[in-house]
């Protein structure tokens, strides 16, 4: 930043009291922090005379971002947790690209440059504390808040250093800590988001309370694809409470529907107006879909060649042995606790929004989801948001059709709106998973070797359902997510998708389409391990040709186990490992019989690998979490449609993993990763297949589809 | 509509409602105490937990007009000593993950401690199953309310 710049900039924050900014641009996966002009000012710390504030653009829905994203700054910056008051951002300008949660990626992608701002802070406010005292920057130091002269035992809070801080040159490359000396980093803090969330004071978008406030509930069409013709909403309005009954449109990727909001004084009226509703839809041929005539259209397709991902070698070549297998998975929902919600103020031009989302940068402006604004027609600087704690997310508020049809509604009353979808609504409505299905085909040499492999995805894709021109003849990348890249060293290999045509929204769900498709991938090495009389975990390590991070993940799984050691009779083990864009882990499910011959999952060893770990209490969590999320997706009912409408609606025909349903979690976390890697989804895509592998160990029956179709405890 | 009287944590709250609202729906949009949470509208989840005479109710199945103004209703919001032990047995083994099912998870909890100060591990099971977590935050539950039934029974004897 150029001097005469920020000056400007300061005479600007100079009206808000005495403050001090730092601006560092926060650009997605950079590794070193871009120093940015007042234009593109990102300000993630503020200090003035009411304290430091931090503030965290990684919306907090559970993955610990609230806690991570301080812990990186405040490390560097040498405070304590309890020193600083920590903001979530809403999507505001100054705060950058970065405003958004998913993938795993705060600290994958964060983890330098969130240190190196906090770095750059502190190297700012020790030298304007030397210029001060009138002595070399090397002889102060930093500590708790305070910039200290220890030869003639002055100091300095960082409060009183903020101006003339703010006039120090930004340092191009600051030094950064040795991790020896972390006093947070790498340790069991505690997390600052907890006693909030323990005394119900955390809010959340839900919690939104606006002056004047009334209250929705929205009637969409129950056939997916479906839309709306008429409606009659003459009894409702005679609902005691109601106030207006309007249509409003939903857009969610290249789809969109109209529904029929009641909008009341209460939310109890707005139900009870809703029910009086009389509605004419319009379902466009889709009230004959069945999802077991598209299953049946998934296993047809899987006779074409399709889109090539990965080849390697040649399958073509003779094999002694060729192994084939077909395995399912459905579509499942996110299930986040917190219905989808969002309350709208629309006033003249402006709009205001309070909500739980994961990415706050496109509700108010292009970012990492598209641009929310411009699918309205809105100006991005007539948006403001007001981002709360996210009661769950998993994937499904990646996507903001649900504050779409707020404004929608909103906009054509004088009040604020809160939309408040049912449970039934947030289930029945979508996004959901894809289902994937995958024809899988090995080769085995004579000397048991495995020469060749193909893994062939069928499955509907999730660019064709973001985007209306999508060219349906190109590879879905997203589609085929981890099937070339696990580290196994097969000379013959090919992958390839093939795509199938579907009408239904799809959504990110926790781990993507490694949710599934290591399902397949997995279950099918161990069934070439057993065709080759081999050890399904040896077989795994056997065919790392080099010292790869899967191999030590491995190795450390061999040793928490007990692998060598038999269990004891009735119970019975299953591996699986998973390496993807959001990191790697590897685990072992152990089973046993119960004695009415039903399933029971006894306990789950988790490997993860990072390559650093800001927080192990935390990263344990999320592997407890993860394990217990792809538990619910493995046994329990998927979502399917019968006459173009979800069959599932509420905890009880869709069930999530209950505590008496939950095992023990034995969670391993290896830092000697050869990157950083994720932590949020890891824990996820291994267990299902361990699971699989588990069943087959225990029961000789190889399960190939998703929910698996055996009784469990 | 009806006038209805509601004794929230020891505090009398007047309303205008209609009688067959549920008292999820009065707690958090007519008195004003958001901490008590809408998950599924079913009894079947149990972010909606709060204690009717100590007893562990779920608010979205229960009509306000059901309750008389004699009826002690306690929230998240309300602070006896019991709950505040589970509070702090929580923050200890940092429990939540989102947050958003915790709010029920401490009520029945506490309602749980209230009616057998020293659970099992399969009582606390039993009892809570009807508890959801979607982040999977169960076995630091189990080890919280632990902790709790021993802290609980450390105060009383002092």
């Amino acid at each position: 930043m150029s001097l005469e710049s920020r000056r400007s900039f300061i005479k600007k924050a100079g009206a808000t009291g005495l403050t001090f900014w730092l601006g560092l641009s926060y650009v997605k996966g950079a590794s070193a922090p871009v120093i940015s002009t007042a234009k593109s000012l990102t300000p993630f710390i503020k200090i003035d005379a009411s304290g430091i504030t931090i503030f965290n653009p990684n919306p907090e829905m559970g993955q610990g971002s609230y806690q991570a994203v301080a812990s990186m700054i405040a490390e560097e910056l040498e405070v304590s947790l309890d020193q600083i008051t920590i903001k979530n951002t809403s999507g505001e300008k100054e705060f950058g690209a970065g405003q958004w949660a998913g993938g795993s990626s705060t600290v994958r992608e964060g983890y330098l440059t969130y240190r190196k701002i906090g770095a750059s802070a502190k190297e700012m406010l020790v030298k304007a504390a030397s210029q001060t005292w009138g002595v070399s920057p090397e002889s102060c130091t930093a500590k708790e808040g305070k910039v200290l002269h220890a030869a003639t035992n002055r100091s300095l809070k960082y409060e009183e250093l903020a101006e003339a801080a703010s006039l120090v040159e930004i340092p191009k490359e600051p030094k950064l800590k040795d991790p020896k000396d972390f006093k947070m980093l790498g340790k069991a803090v505690k997390r600052p988001d907890i006693p909030l969330k323990v005394t119900g004071k955390a809010e959340f978008g839900i919690d939104a309370d606006v002056p004047g406030m009334l209250y929705s509930s929205v009637e969409r069409c129950p056939v997916i694809g479906g839309t709306l013709k008429s409606f009659d909403a003459s009894a409702a309005i005679k609902v005691p409470g109601v106030v207006k009954v309007v249509s409003a449109e939903r857009v969610i990727g290249k789809y969109s529907s109209t529904g029929v909001a009641v909008i009341a004084k209460t939310y109890w009226a707005a139900i009870q107006g809703r029910k009086a509703l009389k509605i004419d839809w319009d379902t466009k041929g889709f009230e004959t879909f069945n999802s077991s005539d598209y299953e049946n259209k998934l296993r047809a397709l899987s006779k074409e060649e399709g889109i090539l991902d990965k080849q390697k070698g040649s399958v073509d070549l003779p094999v002694n042995q060729v192994v084939e297998s077909f395995y399912e998975t459905p579509m499942v929902a996110h299930h986040p606790l917190e219905p989808m919600n969002c309350t709208v103020q629309v006033k003249g031009k402006k709009v205001e929004i309070w909500t739980s989302t994961q990415v706050p940068v496109s509700v108010t402006g292009p970012g990492m989801m598209g641009s929310m604004p411009a699918i309205l027609g809105i100006n991005p600087e007539d948006i403001t948001l007001h981002a709360g704690f996210i009661g769950g997310g998993f994937g499904r508020r990646l996507y903001f059709d649900y504050i779409v049809e707020a404004i929608n509604v909103a906009k054509q009353v004088d009040s604020p709106v809160k939309v408040v979808w049912s449970r039934e609504d947030t289930t029945t409505q979508g996004p959901f998973r894809p289902m994937t299905f995958s024809k899988m085909t090995g080769g085995l040499s004579e000397k048991n070797q495995l020469v060749s492999f193909q893994h062939k995805v069928i499955s509907p894709g999730f660019m064709d359902s973001a985007m209306p021109n999508w060219d349906k003849t190109k590879l879905d990348s997203m589609m085929t997510e981890g099937i070339s890249s696990q580290e196994y060293d097969i000379p013959n290999m090919k992958n390839s998708f093939v795509f199938a045509d579907y009408h239904v929204p799809m959504a990110a769900w926790r781990s993507v389409t490694s949710s599934t498709l290591a399902f397949a991938h997995e279950c099918f090495i161990d069934e070439l391990a057993h065709k080759a009389q081999k050890d399904p975990l040896d077989f795994r390590i056997d065919l790392q040709s080099t010292n790869t991070d899967t191999k030590r993940v491995l190795k450390k799984l061999r040793e928490i186990t007990n692998w060598d050691k038999p269990l004891p009779a009735g119970k019975a083990r299953g591996v699986a490992q998973w390496d993807f864009f959001a990191g790697l882990s590897a685990q072992a499910v152990e089973v046993s019989l119960a004695k009415n011959g039903a399933v029971s999952v006894d306990k789950v060893y988790v490997v993860i690998d990072l390559g650093t770990v800001v927080n192990p209490d935390n990263v344990k969590a999320q592997v407890e979490g993860a394990v217990l999320m792809a538990l619910s997706a493995a046994i329990h009912p998927a979502i399917t449609l019968k006459n173009g409408v979800v069959e599932q609606k509420n905890f009880d025909t869709t069930p999530v993993t209950r505590m008496s349903e939950a095992p023990e979690v034995i969670v391993e976390i290896i830092t000697e990763g050869t990157k950083i890697k994720g932590v949020g989804e890891p824990g996820l895509p291994p267990f299902a297949p361990a699971l699989g592998n588990a069943i087959f160990a225990l029961t000789k029956k190889r399960l190939r589809k998703l929910p698996l179709e055996i009784e469990f405890v | 509509m009806k006038t209805i009287e509601l004794s929230i944590n020891q505090k009398v709250h007047r309303i205008e409602v209609d009688p067959e609202m549920p008292l999820l729906w009065a707690i958090r949009d007519i008195v004003g105490l958001k901490g008590t949470k809408f998950g599924c509208g079913q009894g079947l989840c149990g972010a909606c937990t709060v204690q009717l005479d100590g007893q562990a109710i779920r608010s979205c199945q229960t009509p306000v007009g059901s309750i008389t103004a004699k009826q002690k209703i306690t929230t998240i919001e309300g602070t006896s000593r019991l709950e505040k032990i589970v509070q702090a047995a929580w923050i200890e083994h940092q429990v939540p993950q989102c947050g958003y099912c915790q709010s029920g998870q401490i009520m029945s909890a506490t309602a749980l401690l209230k009616s057998n100060p020293k659970p099992t591990e399969t009582d606390i099971e039993n009892y809570m199953s009807g508890n959801i977590c979607r982040c999977g935050t169960y076995a630091r539950i189990k080890s919280a309310i632990q902790t709790a039934a021993k802290n609980a029974s450390k105060t009383v004897k002092s």
